[in-house]
């Protein structure tokens, strides 16, 4: 019964979140959308790095750049987009309190709702390394892709991003409309924090420890790993941990986070129920 | 019962009409962006912290592939001028858009005021509100990225920005005229024109990068040619690594100027009228 009404709360948020997302337009409108803005994204840095480099895409620091970008995409979507759904629902479509006493699990709907956002982020960085593989000379050898490594990695990194969507989430059911760039901050914080686009020795030394203290900086480099091992070498940020170090890490950071995003759901929930904040509409 | 006599029903009552109502709902409409705006600290918070962030990371991998530090200048100030951009994305295009969504777009409409004297108050509001902001970024690069200036001339400086922001805000109030008829895409097209904008802009490298017809074509967004001139008029490295002279760039912002703001006069007649036939301004398609 209570499997039952998990994965009911699942299947139904995943089926709402998509239509939400993707019945504003006509589908190649929003295709074009979902493809443009990510690529657009990897442009900006493909240039950057052009201009100073001249074009030597052979050197190791561009497909760190590359991939790292690329995977950062489902940062935003997974983590900022269940966040999200806790403003639309409450502030725009003004459902969250008939959400609140329908027969469902409010965590795992939230999940639910982040679905589609990790379907969209997915078909971006697939273009996003498609398009560099196929036009920027990216590497990536599918043969010699570590394939138990990236499948490993990706998916604890999708549940370490989706327990920080939680946390975000619980948070923003205390908060008003107008903090709505909560999620896109966190995002753009840990863009700067975790070595998305740069080795975290470059930044200063105090901030490079709260790099170091992120899940996320230990799944980008897994997932560049993964995909091309002899990137990562090339830099000394994390080169003293092996795989299993850095898996371990990010799977104990991972249940930290879960963990967590437990109690601050928790404490969140009860709050909001407390204070009237379940249908709470600041209109502005 | 006896009713008694609203007092203030007998003061006359002086009706503003002409240039005097255009000029009064132009105030009225720029004050709560230039007050009301303030006001929201959270706001001004991230309406800073958020292109810093993005400044910060542009300008560490700058520094990563060993760049020259005139392009972390470069950095700060494609990063301050995001601020104009996003300012023109969501709290002018998408503007009508949200009235409607509040049900406010009718009673502009019905109120006997200009439009036009609408959108020129949000402009105006916007552009003042956005400065603080886009100063308050320059201020934050240059001290922590330690950014050197060499401003060539202030006056040219003056007057290109100057008229980069009037040829921006036309374009804003044009873009707002389209916008009247979207609903739920607006947010999306909003989206949309973000980074694919910040590319051929070039917010974060010179746009001379581009190919020449690329940035040709990106310059009937104002910011592409007015970022380009302020980049050379302030750095010492700025004119080698410009588009255009920075005097024909003043031109061809001059002549845009001119375009956006007609367009928008035109559009949003245009756009009102057809909107009123398809009773488009007061639905709420959620």
């Amino acid at each position: 019964m209570r499997n039952t009404e998990v994965l009911r709360s699942f299947r139904i948020a995943a089926w709402l979140g998509w239509q939400i997302e993707s019945n504003w337009t006509d589908p190649f409108l929003f295709a074009v959308y979902s493809i443009v803005k990510p690529l657009a994204s990897a442009a900006i840095l493909v240039v950057m790095y052009s201009v100073i480099t001249g074009g030597n895409f052979s050197n190791p620091m561009f497909p760190y750049i590359y991939y790292g970008n690329a995977f950062y995409i489902y940062v935003g979507a997974v983590m900022a987009g269940i966040s999200w759904a806790v403003i639309d629902d409450r502030e725009h479509y003004k459902t969250l309190k008939y959400m609140y006493v329908a027969p469902i699990r409010i965590p795992v709907y939230w999940l639910g709702r982040g679905v589609a956002r990790f379907l969209s982020g997915t078909i971006a960085v697939v273009i996003t390394i498609g398009f560099g593989v196929l036009f920027l000379h990216v590497p990536l050898d599918l043969a010699e892709v570590n394939w138990p490594l990236f499948i490993l990695s990706l998916t604890i990194g999708i549940a370490m991003l989706s327990t920080m969507g939680l946390i975000l989430a619980s948070i923003t059911l205390l908060i008003a409309h107008h903090f709505f760039l909560i999620g896109e901050a966190v995002a753009s914080a840990l863009y700067l924090l975790s070595g998305a686009i740069f080795p975290l020795d470059v930044l200063p030394v105090w901030l490079r420890w709260l790099g170091y203290l992120m899940p996320i900086t230990y799944w980008l480099e897994l997932m560049r790993r993964s995909l091309a091992g002899n990137v990562a070498q090339a830099f000394p940020t994390l080169a003293q941990f092996t795989d299993a170090q850095l898996m371990g890490i990010l799977l104990g950071l991972t249940l930290i986070f879960g963990a967590l995003s437990v109690v601050v759901f928790r404490f969140c929930d009860l709050r909001a129920r407390e204070r009237g904040l379940i249908d709470f509409v600041t209109n502005y | 019962m006896q009713v008694q006599a609203d007092p203030l029903a007998a003061l006359p009552v002086t009706k503003a009409s002409g240039s005097k109502l255009f000029v009064k709902t132009v105030l009225a409409r720029a004050y709560p962006r230039i007050v009301g705006q303030q006001r929201e600290k959270s706001w001004v918070f991230f309406e800073i912290f958020l292109p810093m962030l993005a400044v910060s990371s542009y300008v560490f991998v700058y520094r990563a592939i060993g760049a020259p530090e005139a392009y972390v200048g470069f950095v700060v100030i494609g990063g301050a001028m995001t601020a104009f951009w996003m300012n023109i994305m969501w709290s002018m295009s998408s503007q009508l858009y949200w009235e409607k969504e509040q049900g406010n777009l009718a009673l502009y409409i019905m109120a006997p005021n200009s439009m036009m004297a609408v959108l020129l108050g949000m402009a105006v509001g916007g552009m003042f509100s956005t400065f603080l902001r886009a100063i308050a970024i320059i201020a934050l690069g240059t001290w922590l990225f330690h950014v050197q200036y060499a401003i060539s001339s202030y006056w040219q400086l003056i007057a290109i920005f100057f008229t980069t922001m009037t040829a921006l805000y036309g374009m804003g109030m044009m873009s707002a005229s389209l916008f009247l008829l979207l609903s739920r895409e607006a947010d999306h097209l909003a989206q949309l024109a973000t980074e694919p904008v910040f590319l051929v802009s070039g917010f974060y490298f010179p746009i001379k990068s581009l190919n020449f017809w690329v940035a040709a074509g990106a310059s009937i967004i104002p910011l592409t040619l007015g970022l380009d001139a302020i980049r050379q008029l302030v750095f010492p490295a700025g004119p080698t690594l410009g588009f255009l002279d920075p005097r024909l760039e003043f031109a061809i912002l001059a002549v845009l100027c001119v375009v956006f703001l007609i367009g928008a006069r035109l559009l949003l007649g245009y756009m009102e009228r057809v909107a009123v036939r398809e009773g488009r301004l007061t639905e709420s398609r959620r």
